[in-house]
């Protein structure tokens, strides 16, 4: 990718923020449909724009607050609902591992604050280019709170106004969807990684039609990539 | 019509819901990131993000509905072969997105 070819240079601090951004733009191209979809449902389901707003804040994961909306507008209790949330985004555990082996240099805060932003979508993002090395945990935190930014405000206009996109525009419901199919291609770094994709692929597929939620996820991905570690040392004995 | 005032239970919800979403993704980057970690468990985190990706993108493409059933004729799945070679050669996740919309926006208009 030409936007992120140059190494981080530590004399201009105008490099990181700029660099973030330019990381970030796709995931906040996804973000806003899906954001203002999330307001109107949930705004539908009589729950007030501050109280979305706060949610987006606090929460900070798409799916599982969809899917509260949902459990609170039949009158689900509290406590199935935050189980249920938990539930749904175990996800986060594996990908706060995958990428902690790339920021063992620095302070607890900053680990805690980007901690806060680990999505589906800026782990993408960030390990890809930490991978390369020539990604920074500044730059990281730049693509994490712009998604952000994104999310809280595309919930909010959806909460206050109903959609001001028309559904469907531009094709911007396959923005994510995009995304991810590159963002793998640049994961296929060798046999090993083709073969855990392709493995964890198909039980993920499998694995949604037989089981209700989205632990098919997690499940898939630890099935995938322990067969294929197990199929490396095998080999490599 | 629109309700105005704010909900213990919901505020209470959310709460609980943040809790439990920061946890998960806050843990590991503690225990882990400041030891040097056993070789085996480097490479097997090293595999996880194309398996996560792989797992997140496949079933949005093959399957839909609420409980999913299997769906191979959906422009979801035919746009992304396409958008899969545009990224394959180029390497550009800027251009691979804006092509994968501009042919999902086809392939929904002409359908």
């Amino acid at each position: 990718m030409s936007d992120s070819a140059s190494p981080p240079n530590k004399h201009d601090f105008k490099t990181p923020i700029l660099q973030g951004l330019s990381a970030a733009w796709p995931i906040c191209l996804g973000y806003i449909p899906i954001g203002l979809a999330f307001g109107v449902l949930a705004q539908k389901a009589g729950i007030h724009p501050i109280e979305i707003m706060l949610m987006s804040i606090l929460v900070f994961a798409g799916s599982s607050q969809f899917i509260a909306v949902s459990m609170l507008s039949t009158g689900a209790g509290a406590v199935s609902i935050i189980i249920t949330t938990f539930a749904v985004n175990l996800r986060h555990l594996l990908m706060s591992s995958s990428l902690a082996v790339f920021l063992g240099n620095t302070t607890r805060k900053k680990l805690s604050l980007f901690a806060y932003g680990v999505t589906d979508e800026s782990f993408a993002v960030n390990h890809t280019r930490f991978s390369r090395n020539n990604w920074s945990l500044d730059r990281a935190l730049v693509v994490n709170h712009t998604a952000n930014i994104a999310w809280i405000v595309s919930s909010v206009i959806g909460g206050y106004s109903g959609q001001f996109i028309h559904e469907g525009a531009f094709g911007i419901d396959y923005a994510l969807t995009a995304m991810f199919i590159c963002l793998l291609i640049f994961q296929l770094k060798g046999r090993f990684y083709v073969i855990t994709a392709v493995i964890a692929g198909v039980v993920a597929v499998i694995l949604s039609l037989i089981i209700p939620g989205s632990s098919y996820i997690v499940l898939a991905s630890i099935f995938a990539a322990t067969t294929v570690l197990g199929i490396k040392k095998w080999l490599l004995r | 019509m629109a309700v105005t005032i704010i909900h213990q239970k919901v505020v209470w919800v959310i709460l609980g819901m943040g809790l439990v979403t920061y946890v998960p993704r806050w843990f590991p980057l503690m225990l882990l990131s400041r030891r040097n970690l056993p070789q085996w468990l480097v490479e097997w985190l090293d595999l996880i993000p194309a398996a996560i990706l792989s797992a997140l993108l496949l079933p949005e493409l093959v399957t839909k509905g609420m409980p999913r059933h299997m769906s191979l004729w959906q422009p979801e799945l035919w746009v992304a072969l396409p958008t899969f070679i545009f990224a394959l050669k180029t390497k550009s996740l800027g251009g691979t997105v804006v092509i994968g919309m501009a042919l999902f926006w086809l392939a929904q208009s002409i359908i």
